[in-house]
């Protein structure tokens, strides 16, 4: 029931433009060194499918960016990287994504030992109405990362010096995070998930809510970040894409369109609808 | 980059520690959830309780038992001066047909004992009953007929085996002689148990047996009337006013200041006002629907206006625009398009006001509408009480039959109640569906 | 003519001039005098609302004003002594009068009451007459005034609106006049109250004893009144403390569950039966009380040795707590799912688990709306009356013991005043100055939740 209607629908939209929408995803979805690995990955809101036969490699120490017109699904993908779907009753994912060879909707693999090696950044900075030293003591508390109180504000510190708050904020720790401004709110909120020592961070259109200039630093925090931590970034603005990622991927209704080094995507895309989206035709 | 004096968690100590920490607290996890439905399931529990401890109570008091008896109708006897009037028939003697026709179905008892324990056997307003038949039939004076008589408290109580034969005679209310006389009405196929029309037809009484509730039905009634009359148009113009039309001055201010400080006054208090206002200052008769309706409107006022804005507010600005847009004032926008689109909405809080006020009884004491009053009120200010004052009266008796007719009239409330929330329910799913 | 008739009458003068009103505008309209500035139907309207209007104002008047008058002009029959006398013996007179009015005789019958009686019936005779007179003249006259202004140019429909809109503003009025109505009448007592009772006797008095009325007023012996209204707060505040004990936990944790945890099937059969609680009317809950819970109580406590009264501080706190679950639960219920998914987001993120995320985030999140809620709760078991009416009794015992017969605020209000008073005397005074406090602590309370509640709404706006 749910084959044929998903096979309906994929008749009806797999033309855009009169452009088609490959079956088969364009460019290699494979690295040599794979932190996460999806396969086949089918997405489901009730009996609307929303993610279509995906496959992908994300490398250690890449940062990857997801692009693509809105509701193209490259938002629920990156929500199916860490089970954040879980929390949408009406989701069903199919399909099979591993990290470092686990297969994580495996029944036995915890979600929340996978959030806190799996952690995300929102397109909305979402700080806790807590002081900005709870908020970065949050997940190691939980999680009971700290085996003291010395230990809990050395991760504090550096989860916030890396973050590049720590000069800005280092005399007001004990002030709401929600005090900030909007920038060092969200980059509060990275802090907050460095803070778990995680492998992953994805990000879903972190400067979306930013003025110019906070994007920048937080792009620049990215840069950094890179080499400890393999990024997934969803964004909006190909600019950013081009800027931070290593890898890039078009993502349209659905389906993983094309991906390759961002270099190649952004100079000589090899799908049409990739180069329509690049040069601004649509989007 | 070297410099730095920590470089946070490596992240394989930190999955370690993740992994030693996820026991403990998916056990806290399972507790919170059992807490949460423990939580539910009490509540859920005191629910069922309640309606069970109604429900059980109430339904067998939803009936009573009645013994049938022939009676000769005697015209002499019963109508003297053959007028066949309510006068005429006052005269007549009733209580000696009924007496009669139960000491022959009782095989006539020797002795002033026996037949008075006899006479306790069937209700003692059952002369006022036969005389209404009477009334009613005038063509069956002369004939013989069978009428059934509720039985008394005290009787009813033994039938449905809550007085125990083996207590002893004196710990009992019912001797063991008319223990005897209802065994032979037994045998005879004379006693009966159904549905109480005492209940549904009968008004105030002190007799359990006789009491009933349909004075209070027709004063709740009325008191809704009164009640909807002047809160439905006043709370929806107030919201009107509010949401449509008001400046943001500092009436505005004080008039929503005092809105939402009418909803927190208790609602004894607004029975003291009316007291206060309109029977010690104004003179209005205690007791009179008319006073009770008023000081209900005025409390139930609140919860209509709120509502009310809500309704108000949910219509789209759009649709004001467009009146607005086509040349059409201001009131007759809110006249034409946003009442009738808001109605739904204000109809669904006014019955959930309505609802409240039927089941409302403190301010209903304060202006006396507790007395005792037998007649069915035929108007607005006619002295009557309501169904929740008569069911705080009731709870107050001592006799046993009275706890069931108490559980009864709750059951009758509660129906109430139950038809007029499920009313508002069915409005607020209409209005739903509109955008 | 009676009163409906009356009624009846004007509203048919009223509709015969919106005909009329109509009519004249129709004929504007076929004499091509020009474009009408208003539709035909508000030329009626007007002409209506000219007659009606200043005539009911008349009727209100007549109304209102005619007792008034006529208890000023039975003065005249009053005795020497009684005129000499306090508000007391006058308001006793005017009371003997009107059972004289309304035809209740308790036995012999002083002359002069007898006279001002008939008087005062005459008096209703002339009155009616006068009344409808008047009412009937300004209704005719009145529509006549509006009904000569109709013209083609006559802005009707402003006119009309405008009258609509002081309707309007009119009916918003009806809160304050509540308000103060409310606090005039029970003001007014409670000071009267005050110049018989010294007010702190009332406020800080350990003992409550009111019934040696008779004596006291004769100036005899037999043991005084105290008016000290400190037993009934504490039990009172017993009682409520008992029902927070039971709502807050069951109503705080049900509202958890439903929001964060249950399904959505769960959610839509669970919140309307909880919300039956809340609609089952309060001498439902008190007949219960009184009737099942009570008994149980006290057998449970005499099981294990306790001394129970037969109408405990528990059993009544029991039910009332029952009542206030839905309250609460549906409260704590909104402020949780006003706390934005984001925030939730960012601790499941951080890999909370659920409960994690309920206590560590949300709860801190919404706990200015569940403390709010909860002192929402406290203002409705203090002004909650038929549960302790029924089922706490009314010995006012200065006692904390749950187990012990206390009595409350609202029954010793209920008590005092239902049935005959005599409006004199302290011990009726004394419920206005009880309602008084209940007033005051009810409105308090609902003070300060909407603070913290405004205090909240401003922290994600």
């Amino acid at each position: 029931m749910e084959m044929v209607m998903s096979e309906s629908m994929v008749e009806n939209t797999s033309q855009v433009e009169g452009r088609a929408i490959p079956e088969q995803t364009i460019g290699d979805i494979h690295v040599d060194n794979p932190r996460m690995t999806a396969r086949h990955v089918d997405v489901f809101y009730g009996d609307k499918q929303a993610i279509d036969n995906i496959s992908l490699d994300i490398g250690v120490s890449q940062v990857i960016s997801f692009i693509g017109p809105s509701g193209c699904g490259k938002s629920t993908f990156l929500r199916c990287l860490n089970r954040m779907n879980d929390t949408i009753d009406i989701c069903q994912v199919g399909g099979e994504i591993k990290i470092d060879e686990q297969n994580i909707y495996d029944p036995m693999i915890d979600v929340v030992s996978l959030r806190a090696r799996v952690g995300m950044v929102f397109q909305k900075p979402n700080p806790f109405p807590k002081s900005i030293f709870d908020n970065i003591a949050y997940g190691p508390r939980i999680h009971g990362l700290a085996a003291s109180k010395v230990e809990l504000d050395q991760i504090v510190e550096s989860s916030l010096q890396r973050a590049g708050l720590w000069e800005e904020v280092k005399d007001r720790l004990d002030q709401p995070g929600t005090g900030l401004s909007g920038g060092q709110q969200q980059r509060l909120c990275i802090a907050r998930a460095i803070a778990v020592s995680p492998e992953v961070i994805l990000m879903d259109e972190p400067c979306s809510a930013l003025d110019p200039i906070a994007t920048a630093k937080v792009e620049e925090l990215i840069h950094e970040l890179r080499e400890q931590y393999t990024i997934v970034i969803v964004t909006h603005s190909m600019q950013q894409a081009a800027r931070v990622s290593d890898r890039t991927a078009y993502f349209h209704l659905g389906r993983l369109v094309e991906v390759g080094d961002t270099k190649q995507v952004f100079t000589n895309p090899k799908h049409e609808l990739t180069q329509d989206y690049i040069t601004g035709r649509f989007g | 980059m070297t410099d730095r004096p920590y470089q946070g968690l490596d992240p394989q100590k930190a999955a370690e520690r993740v992994a030693a920490s996820i026991h403990l607290r998916k056990r806290k996890e399972t507790r919170f959830v059992w807490l949460g439905k423990t939580a539910v399931a009490i509540a859920l529990g005191f629910l069922v309780l309640l309606f069970a401890g109604i429900l059980s109570k109430g339904i067998p008091g939803l009936f009573q038992y009645y013994v049938t008896l022939d009676l000769k109708l005697d015209a002499q006897q019963l109508d003297p001066s053959g007028q066949m009037t309510a006068e005429s028939l006052a005269e007549g003697d009733f209580d000696g047909v009924i007496r009669s026709s139960l000491y022959q179905a009782l095989g006539n008892p020797e002795g002033r004992k026996a037949k008075r324990e006899a006479r306790r056997l069937i209700s003692s307003g059952s002369s006022q009953r036969l005389m209404n038949y009477v009334l009613d039939n005038p063509d069956q004076l002369g004939s013989t007929v069978s009428i059934q008589f509720a039985v008394d408290d005290d009787v009813d109580t033994f039938l449905r085996g809550l007085i125990s034969r083996d207590t002893p005679e004196a710990d009992r209310r019912i001797s063991n002689q008319l223990i005897d006389y209802i065994d032979a009405l037994n045998a005879q196929g004379r006693v009966s148990y159904q549905i109480s029309d005492y209940l549904f037809f009968g008004s105030a009484s002190r007799d359990a047996e006789m009491a009933g509730i349909r004075g209070a039905l027709v004063g709740s009634i009325l008191t809704l009337l009164v009640c909807i009359a002047i809160a439905f148009p006043l709370g929806v113009a107030t919201a009107v006013y509010l949401e449509e039309m008001a400046p943001k001055n500092r009436l505005t201010e004080i008039i929503e200041i005092n809105i939402n400080n009418l909803a927190a006054v208790p609602s004894v208090v607004f029975g003291i006002m009316g007291l206060a206002i309109f029977i010690v200052a104004f003179g209005m008769p205690r007791s009179i629907p008319l006073v009770g309706g008023i000081v209900l409107a005025l409390m139930t006022l609140p919860t209509i206006i709120i509502s009310s804005r809500a309704a108000i507010r949910a219509v789209p600005p759009s649709i004001r625009d467009a009146a607005l847009g086509v040349g059409a004032s201001k009131m007759q926008t809110i006249m034409h398009h946003v009442l009738p689109l808001a109605m739904p909405g204000m109809l669904t809080g006014t019955i959930i006001g309505m609802a409240q006020a039927l089941g409302e009884t403190a301010p209903l004491l304060m202006i006396g509408m507790v007395a005792f009053i037998v007649d069915v009120p035929g108007g607005v200010t006619d002295p009557g009480t309501v169904l929740p004052v008569q069911i705080f009266m009731w709870a107050d008796f001592a006799e046993r039959m009275f706890i069931q007719k108490t559980s009864a009239a709750i059951i009758v409330l509660l129906a109430f109640l139950i038809s007029m929330n499920a009313a508002a329910i069915l409005l607020r799913k209409k209005l739903e569906r509109r955008w | 003519m009676s009163f409906t008739n009356l009624m009846l009458t004007v509203l048919v003068i009223g509709a015969l001039y919106f005909i009329a009103g109509q009519r004249a505008a129709f004929v504007f309209r076929s004499n091509g005098a020009g474009k009408l500035h208003s539709l035909p139907h508000y030329h009626g309207v007007w002409a209506a609302i000219t007659s009606v209007l200043p005539a009911l104002i008349v009727l209100l008047i007549l109304l209102i004003g005619k007792d008034l008058l006529f208890q000023l002009m039975a003065r005249d029959y009053f005795p020497e002594e009684i005129l000499m006398g306090d508000t007391v013996d006058r308001a006793i007179a005017l009371a003997k009068i009107s059972n004289v009015v309304n035809g209740i005789n308790f036995g012999e019958v002083e002359p002069w009451v007898q006279s001002a009686g008939d008087a005062w019936i005459r008096w209703e005779a002339n009155a009616i007459i006068v009344a409808n007179s008047l009412v009937l003249a300004t209704s005719l006259v009145g529509g006549l005034l509006g009904y000569r202004r109709i013209n083609p140019t006559f802005r009707s429909r402003n006119n009309v609106e405008r009258v609509l809109t002081w309707m309007l503003i009119g009916s918003s009025l009806v809160a304050i006049v509540t308000t103060i109505g409310i606090v005039l009448s029970v003001l007014f007592e409670s000071i009267r109250f005050f110049k018989l009772i010294p007010p702190q006797d009332f406020l800080f008095g350990l003992e409550w004893n009111p019934q040696f009325e008779g004596a006291e007023r004769a100036g005899s012996g037999g043991g005084t009144a105290t008016y000290g209204m400190i037993p009934m707060f504490v039990g009172t505040f017993l009682i409520s403390v008992i029902a927070l004990t039971v709502a807050v936990p069951i109503g705080l944790f049900s509202a958890i569950y439903l929001a964060e945890y249950a399904t959505p099937r769960i959610r839509g059969i669970v919140k309307p039966l909880l919300e039956i609680l809340a609609g089952v009317p309060t001498v439902v809950y008190g007949f219960f009380a009184a009737l099942t819970v009570a008994p149980v109580v006290k057998s449970i406590g005499e099981s294990i040795g306790l001394e129970v009264a037969s109408e405990s501080a528990l059993a009544a706190g029991l039910v009332m707590g029952v009542m206030i679950i839905p309250f609460i639960s549906s409260l704590s219920d909104d402020v949780i799912n006003a706390v934005p998914q984001s925030l939730r987001d960012a601790a499941y993120g951080l890999g909370s688990t659920r409960s994690e995320a309920v206590r560590q985030v949300v709860l801190p999140a919404a706990l200015p709306g569940i403390v709010a809620a909860v002192i929402l709760a406290v203002s409705r078991a203090v002004g909650e009356t038929m549960i302790v009416v029924m089922a706490a009794g009314l010995a006012a015992n200065l006692s904390f013991n749950p187990l012990d017969a206390v009595t409350t605020v609202t029954s010793q209000i209920v008590t005092i005043l239902v049935g005959d008073q005599e409006f004199e005397s302290a011990k009726t005074l004394s419920a206005f100055a009880l309602a008084l406090m209940l007033i005051i602590t009810t409105l308090a309370l609902n003070y300060f939740a909407l603070q913290i509640v405004k205090k909240y709404r401003e922290q994600y706006d």
